[in-house]
């Protein structure tokens, strides 16, 4: 008896190559040896005990059985009924296996048989190379040109489609939200590395108002805005290993251009989305989610016990700092411009919220620690609450001033950082997640906590994508609560 | 009863790897969270039923027996008997398997086992993260920088 084994590690998800191989008729679908193929009598393709009757490409002929099947272990096993090519007593078994290492798939398929005498090399290495090996590289190209057509995949590259039109939030000049409009857009293929995305959710942030009135130089008008959508993917191009056409997916990234329904953009900025989560969810937090990610893991790592001073905490972010910080046992106190706001950020984990419009609650801070001060603050308010923080803050503490919601923050004085031994981070974003493993870390967190309820968001605000210059009118206007998103 | 279930790739054959690894005793020399290590009653350490008792570097005290191990199959199972991290009825399989297509291996640990209520995430990210894939991440790092 001939034992033939081949195995080999596919870049996608476990259930999308289930998918495809514990349909027993796939296979004249993405095997190149394989011409056609039907099932007899009409049973379905997953009724163990179901035949396979197939052509391959060289002429031969050959009726196989599903013999047992296995969505829990995920093997398929069949045997040989009868063919025209010499494989006697043949039964193999094919098996997948998650890499939880990066969300890539381990296939191992095995067979054994006898063949004629004096032939059995000669069809072991056709069952290993033309059947197992070609089979590998065929799946491969299957699934990255999508998967659903009926005929077999051409050479790679001819997948791929060219321009498609699609609409966009198109800044005209700088000057704010009336300088707006929705436009046709050209939306190239994707290009190496890139991944072309149809969007059905945008999420509003306050750098958008900023970017449309210039204040932020992002982008040269006219041009498309907007830092954050969720949709699936539509086609992906060379050396694009981890996501395939089908897949959810959102972004936050760095280059404005994501209010549109079509966008294509580098792949390694996109991270999937779990399949309990809805696409306007993704769009709606990740960039806040990742922003909350960053502040309380990894520019300070929040300890159970600390004291935390978070402002706006009400706010998108707010509400999100103040829930992570919760959860991981710290003692929350938040700043909030009115009584309705200080309940919500009560709800959401903020032990002491203090109202003010003034700039003002060093002194509120300073009592509720009997005198101690906080051990750090998020301070996304800059010039005009200098003072307060640096006196909110206790000795050792942790200036982390990641937004200037006031004005840019002037440089600390040296003598007065040190007067505290004051730490002072002053970080941006971007430059967390322009490293591809760390924003995917970062996107598993968010979409983790998500899921455990620790982070929870409730969508009063939506929009669709034509109203964007609405959406932003509304948010500078500060009667929003929570997040807002366009939906194409 | 929970399972946890941890896999990688590894760029070396699966002789090289279980070379590496299936020594009982040998866990100081390739897993980051181990300092010490020593077989009970100088018993060989490849033989099924010895047990081995170790330090981690937090300075946990780990005692674990032997229960399988194969060289057919690059594979091996142990139950812990004493430990600080709160599990029971704790039983790990580690194994190999080479990957034909280039010279790889798939390397898969999983365990299983009972914890207290209201433990089970914090131990299943303890040993699937903290444990299993910590061991990966050293052996991807040791044969990738040969």
């Amino acid at each position: 008896m001939l034992r033939v084994t081949r195995s080999t590690v596919i870049d996608a998800p476990i259930e999308r190559v289930w998918e495809v191989l514990r349909d027993f008729n796939s296979h004249d679908r993405w095997h190149p040896a394989v011409a056609r193929s039907h099932i007899e009598g009409g049973e379905p393709p997953d009724q163990v005990g179901c035949v396979r009757n197939f052509h391959l490409a060289d002429g031969n002929h050959i009726r196989e059985q599903l013999i047992a099947l296995s969505d829990t272990d995920r093997i398929s096993t069949y045997c040989i009924l009868d063919a025209t090519v010499p494989l006697q007593r043949y039964v193999a078994t094919l098996q997948l296996k998650p890499v939880t290492d990066g969300d890539r798939t381990f296939w191992h398929w095995q067979s054994t048989f006898d063949t004629p005498p004096g032939r059995e090399a000669e069809l072991a290495d056709m069952v290993g190379r033309a059947v197992y090996e070609a089979g590998f590289e065929a799946l491969r190209r299957y699934l990255r040109s999508g998967g659903e057509r009926r005929s077999r995949p051409a050479a790679a590259g001819a997948a791929r489609g060219g321009d498609m039109t699609g609409q966009a939030v198109v800044l005209k000049a700088f000057g704010g939200a009336d300088q707006l409009s929705f436009e046709n857009v050209t939306v190239p293929p994707p290009g190496h590395r890139e991944v072309r995305i149809r969007q059905s959710a945008a999420g509003v942030n306050y750098i958008d108002v900023y970017i449309a009135e210039g204040e932020y130089r992002m982008v040269e008008p006219p041009a498309a805005i907007g830092m954050e959508a969720a949709g699936t993917v539509i086609d992906v191009g060379s050396d694009v290993h981890d996501l395939l056409p089908g897949d959810s997916v959102a972004y936050a990234y760095g280059v404005p251009g994501a209010f549109a329904t079509l966008r294509t953009l580098p792949s390694d900025q996109v991270v999937r989305v779990p399949a309990g989560i809805e696409a306007e969810t993704a769009a709606a937090v990740l960039f806040k989610g990742l922003t909350a990610e960053y502040l309380v893991h990894r520019v300070h790592t929040v300890r159970a016990g600390e004291t935390i001073l978070v402002h706006a905490a009400a706010g998108g972010v707010g509400t999100f700092l103040c829930q992570w910080a919760k959860h991981l046992g710290a003692r929350v106190i938040g700043t909030v411009s009115s009584e309705e706001k200080a309940r919500i950020a009560r709800e959401n984990g903020c032990d002491l919220p203090i109202v003010s419009t003034d700039y003002r609650f060093a002194e509120a801070i300073k009592a509720a620690t009997g005198g101690r001060g906080v051990d750090v603050v998020y301070d996304g308010l800059g010039r005009l609450a200098e003072r307060e923080n640096y006196d909110a803050l206790a000795p050792t503490g942790h200036w982390v001033a990641y937004g200037h919601a006031s004005g840019a923050l002037p440089p600390l004085d040296p003598a007065l950082q040190s007067a505290k031994s004051l730490r002072v981070s002053r970080p941006v974003l971007f430059h967390y997640t322009d490293e591809p493993a760390r924003l995917r870390a970062m996107a598993t967190n968010v979409f983790a906590m998500l899921e455990r309820g620790v982070l929870k968001v409730t969508l009063r605000h939506r929009y669709p994508l034509s109203a964007a210059a609405f959406a932003l009118q509304a948010l500078q206007s500060r009667q929003t609560i929570g997040p807002l998103v366009l939906l194409a | 009863m929970i399972k946890v279930y941890t896999s990688s790739v590894i760029d070396a054959s699966a002789d090289a790897v279980w070379a590496h690894i299936r020594d009982f005793n040998g866990l100081p020399k390739w897993h980051p969270a181990i300092a010490e290590s020593r077989i009970e009653q100088s018993w060989p350490a490849d033989r099924v039923g010895c047990i081995r008792n170790f330090r981690l570097r937090d300075g946990g005290l780990i005692r674990e027996q032997l229960l399988t191990l194969s060289d057919y199959d690059y594979q091996c199972s142990y139950s812990i008997l004493e430990s600080p991290m709160g599990v029971d009825n704790y039983i790990a399989t580690l194994k190999l398997t080479p990957i034909t297509d280039g010279n790889r291996t798939f390397a898969e640990w999983s365990a299983e086992f009972d914890t207290p209520a209201g433990q089970e995430r914090r131990l299943a990210d303890q040993i699937g993260q903290g444990v299993f894939q910590a061991g990966f991440d050293a052996l991807k790092s040791y044969f990738g920088h040969r």
